[in-house]
């Protein structure tokens, strides 16, 4: 207690996702890797179910989470009901196409960071490491819910089962260690009272 | 210890919007936590934030466990014809173990001071009672236990405030600058008909919309342009009054510029000023935030207790426009 | 037409809330006094201590002349107290016999006499029922609500007020006070400090326009106080006010001819003309700026979403 741990974001600059790793990420076929994220926002609802909850009414508006740096993006719907998560590939002149009520862009290690604990979003859009487009309080309220969930996302892959599993597990296995070393960038969060 | 050159142990208050943030304030070294309900009682009613009642007894359990107080804010200003939403709010925060609740309003102070007389009772800034006539008019009227100081005040004016009456003081230290006297502004609800004092929103994200236009980033808040910012400068808060406008001539900043409060060197004059309690603002900001500023702020008061100097540029990259001001504590900023 | 029902509504001149020359203030109220139509003149600096000693030495005259027209004279106590001067200003009004006061902030509760009576301005949070009764047991017998009330809620505190017997009134004509700083922002606008501010605040009568960087016409300054840049203006809402017993109706001085504004709104309440009557005569009457609407019966819409 008692001592400035906040050096992750007190430092410069956000580090950018590796080549190598998003090559990986881009290979994927879209249907396994579809049927995975759909066990893995199913998973999450039924893990922090108050994340949803804490929503309200913005649960039923369509998010495109776009890390600028990888070649996909996610549409996120996080209706409790009926929760969708989906990966849209990047046109070749680097745009998504996609319909949606906001956007959120930045690069990866920016939103894996927030989604931990580890990086304040208002730092982030102060210092427009974060783009923000579209329905503003739609965003705030998935910021605000995503936070207060304390979620560690190699926790939520472990605890899928069944065989897609594997594929998003096969993602932060070889992801994890690599961005790790090259962007100081921490994949399992920061602080917290969870092991 | 050294008896003889005793520091006066000041109470870190720190902001809490969920009750993650507030597990990370406390863990964080917060000797107390404020944070409200979810709903218009609070000042800060922004979506997807705040606390229902079974979340305020909850945290305010694990806060007692770790030796930390939990301040409830209903700083609004009740609705007439719906008063009954902020009395059961008044009535909720005692039923859930608060140690004291934080209000603005005359007419719910009133109210809970009879209703719920062993409930302490703290007047918000947005009470803004700035000078020591009227904080001893809501002392003596009501028995306020304490006052946060309005931001337009200086130290010496605080200072002086403090040997004049008889409450305790608590005053911001960190986050967002409010530039107009507190409780007394509807900026807001000239844009959006949304305010701080009805709604406990300034600014409403829903009233906010940012567009790319050519290079600039353009703001609008309720239609109307509150901002453009060129590329590779530094975002502004959608807040109206941190926002670029023209007038005689003069374009940009008008009120205020986007920076933060950051008073943590002025913590040794504040405390010489008699200041009981130190306010870190940012119950909207992120766990992330209350974890790098409470921890900063822990660590400037007990060195300072302590009798080691204060460390400079803490967390900087943490404040709006990612730079910082005493406010109103230096007169220059008048 | 609609004719108004409840009995001659109080009309009142709300204080002059911007830095007039000396000579234009004592001028305007003459006039008030001999040739403008109203029941209730309000005077005293509101806005800015700094102004105050300016006007002090010619106040005594104001009122008496104000008087001898038959006006209720109110002296108005200052919006923003901190330094030890504005305090005891604030105090001296308080123990002023003989005129009535209005309270800009709590600060006068301290040392008024319990039971002496007073007015309440716009700009002291007026927002409930609770509020309302603490003031009335005060001593309060009249009470301007904030601008931003809506309809409805200025209504149901019209009818506790006329349970209460404390008058409601509302503000129907003028720039609308919105915020008020320590700040002074005509000072920064003009790179000067407040306390070197050369009065600049003086060149505006009417208070320096704010616009948006894409040009809209959108806020006002006035030394520390921000304002509405459009003349806001109470009239749709006038039937409705006057049924739901709110007793007055405050009319705040701009430049221009408020003998024509007052004019307008008697004839209005009065019920022998009509609210586009009132409105084309209030267009007559040589304001500086647009004429907009008042916050009660404005409508606001949420972000659009881009459409993309």
């Amino acid at each position: 207690m008692g001592v400035c741990t906040g050096t992750a974001m007190t430092e410069a600059s956000i580090p950018h996702f590796p080549r190598l790793v998003d090559h990986l990420v881009a290979r994927l076929p879209t249907l396994p890797l579809d049927l995975a994220l759909r066990r893995f926002i199913t998973s999450l609802t039924e893990r922090h179910p108050s994340l949803f909850s804490r929503l309200d009414d913005q649960a039923r508006k369509t998010f495109l989470i776009d890390p600028t740096d990888v070649s996909i993006a996610f549409l996120l719907r996080p209706d409790p009901a009926l929760p969708r998560l989906e990966a849209v590939k990047r046109a070749p002149d680097g745009t998504i196409v996609a319909a949606r009520d906001a956007r959120i862009a930045g690069p990866l290690a920016a939103l894996v960071g927030m989604v931990h604990g580890a990086l304040d979003g208002d730092a982030l859009f102060f210092s427009r490491d974060i783009v923000i487009e579209g329905d503003t309080e739609a965003v705030l309220a998935l910021r605000n819910a995503v936070d207060d969930s304390e979620i560690d996302l190699a926790d939520e892959v472990a605890a899928i089962t069944g065989p897609a599993s594997k594929f998003v597990a096969e993602i932060f296995r070889r992801a994890a260690p690599v961005a790790e070393r090259m962007t100081g960038v921490t994949l399992t969060r920061a602080g917290g009272t969870t092991a | 210890m050294n008896m003889v050159a005793e520091i006066f142990r000041p109470e870190l208050v720190c902001p809490a919007g969920t009750p993650a943030a507030l597990r990370t304030a406390v863990e964080a070294g917060a000797d107390a936590v404020y944070c409200g309900f979810r709903d218009e009682t609070n000042a800060r009613n922004f979506p997807g934030l705040n606390f229902s009642p079974a979340e305020l007894t909850e945290s305010i359990r694990f806060a007692h466990d770790h030796g930390a107080k939990v301040l409830v804010a209903i700083n609004t200003f009740p609705r007439a014809g719906a008063e009954t939403l902020w009395h059961d709010a008044v009535a909720r925060a005692e039923g859930a173990g608060a140690d004291a609740v934080i209000l603005a309003d005359l007419g719910l102070v009133a109210h809970a001071t009879v209703k719920h007389p062993k409930l302490r009772r703290h007047l918000s800034v947005q009470a803004a009672a700035s000078n020591p006539d009227v904080i001893r008019f809501w002392a003596a009227t009501f028995d306020i236990k304490r006052v946060v100081l309005p931001r337009v005040l200086t130290v010496p004016e605080i200072a002086a405030i403090n040997l004049e009456i008889s409450c305790e003081t608590e005053v911001f230290v960190f986050g967002g600058l409010c530039v107009m006297a507190e409780g007394r502004c509807s900026l807001s609800s000239h844009a959006t008909g949304k305010s701080p004092n009805m709604n406990g929103v300034c600014s409403p994200p829903s009233h906010v919309l940012y567009r790319e236009e050519g290079d600039d980033l353009v703001a609008e808040l309720g239609g109307w342009t509150i901002d453009r910012t060129p590329k590779g400068v530094p975002a502004p808060y959608p807040t109206l009054c941190k926002g670029r406008f023209s007038a005689g001539g003069y374009s940009g900043h008008v009120f205020e510029d986007p920076v933060s409060l950051d008073a943590a060197q002025l913590i040794p004059p504040l405390i010489e000023a008699g200041v009981t309690a130190f306010k870190i603002e940012g119950r909207q900001r992120s766990r992330a935030y209350t974890q790098a500023v409470v921890g900063a702020f822990r660590k400037a008061i007990d060195d300072h207790v302590a009798g080691r100097p204060i460390a400079s540029d803490m967390t900087k990259r943490l404040a709006e426009g990612q730079t910082t001001t005493a406010g109103a504590y230096k007169k220059t900023w008048r | 037409m609609t004719a108004v029902t409840a009995a001659n509504p109080t009309l009142v001149m709300g204080p002059v809330l911007y830095n007039w020359s000396v000579d234009a203030w004592v001028d305007f109220h003459a006039r008030v006094a001999d040739e403008i139509d109203v029941d209730r003149v309000h005077v005293g600096e509101v806005v800015c201590s700094k102004r105050e000693p300016f006007f002090a030495d010619r106040l005594p005259e104001v009122i008496e002349r104000l008087q001898r027209g038959g006006k209720t004279v109110v002296v108005d106590t200052l919006a923003l107290v901190t330094v030890k001067r504005e305090r005891q200003l604030v105090g001296d009004l308080a123990a002023l016999d003989g005129v009535e006061i209005e309270i800009n902030d709590l600060t006068p509760l301290a040392t008024l006499d319990f039971g002496r009576r007073f007015a309440v301005s716009p700009l002291v949070n007026v927002y409930n029922e609770g509020t309302l009764a603490f003031l009335a047991s005060r001593g309060a017998w009249s009470v301007c609500l904030p601008p931003e009330l809506p309809l409805a809620q200025v209504e149901a505190l019209a009818r506790e007020g006329a349970r209460l017997g404390v008058e409601t009134q509302v503000f129907a004509f003028g720039r609308l006070p919105l915020a008020i700083s320590g700040r002074c922002y005509h000072a920064r606008i003009h790179g000067l400090a407040k306390d070197s501010c050369r009065y600049v605040c003086s060149e505006d009568p009417d208070g320096l326009e704010v616009d948006t960087l894409d040009g809209e016409a959108f806020l006002a300054v006035n030394g520390v106080q921000t304002m509405s840049q459009d003349c806001a203006v109470v009239m749709d809402e006038l039937d409705a006010l006057v049924a739901a017993s709110v007793g007055a109706f405050r009319l705040s001085p701009q430049t221009g001819d408020m003998g024509v504004v007052a004019t307008a709104y008697r004839d209005r309440l009065a019920g022998r003309i009509d609210g586009a009557e009132a409105m084309a005569r209030l267009a007559t009457a040589g304001l500086t700026m647009p004429i907009g609407p008042s916050m009660m019966s404005r409508a606001w819409t949420p972000a659009t979403q881009p459409g993309r």
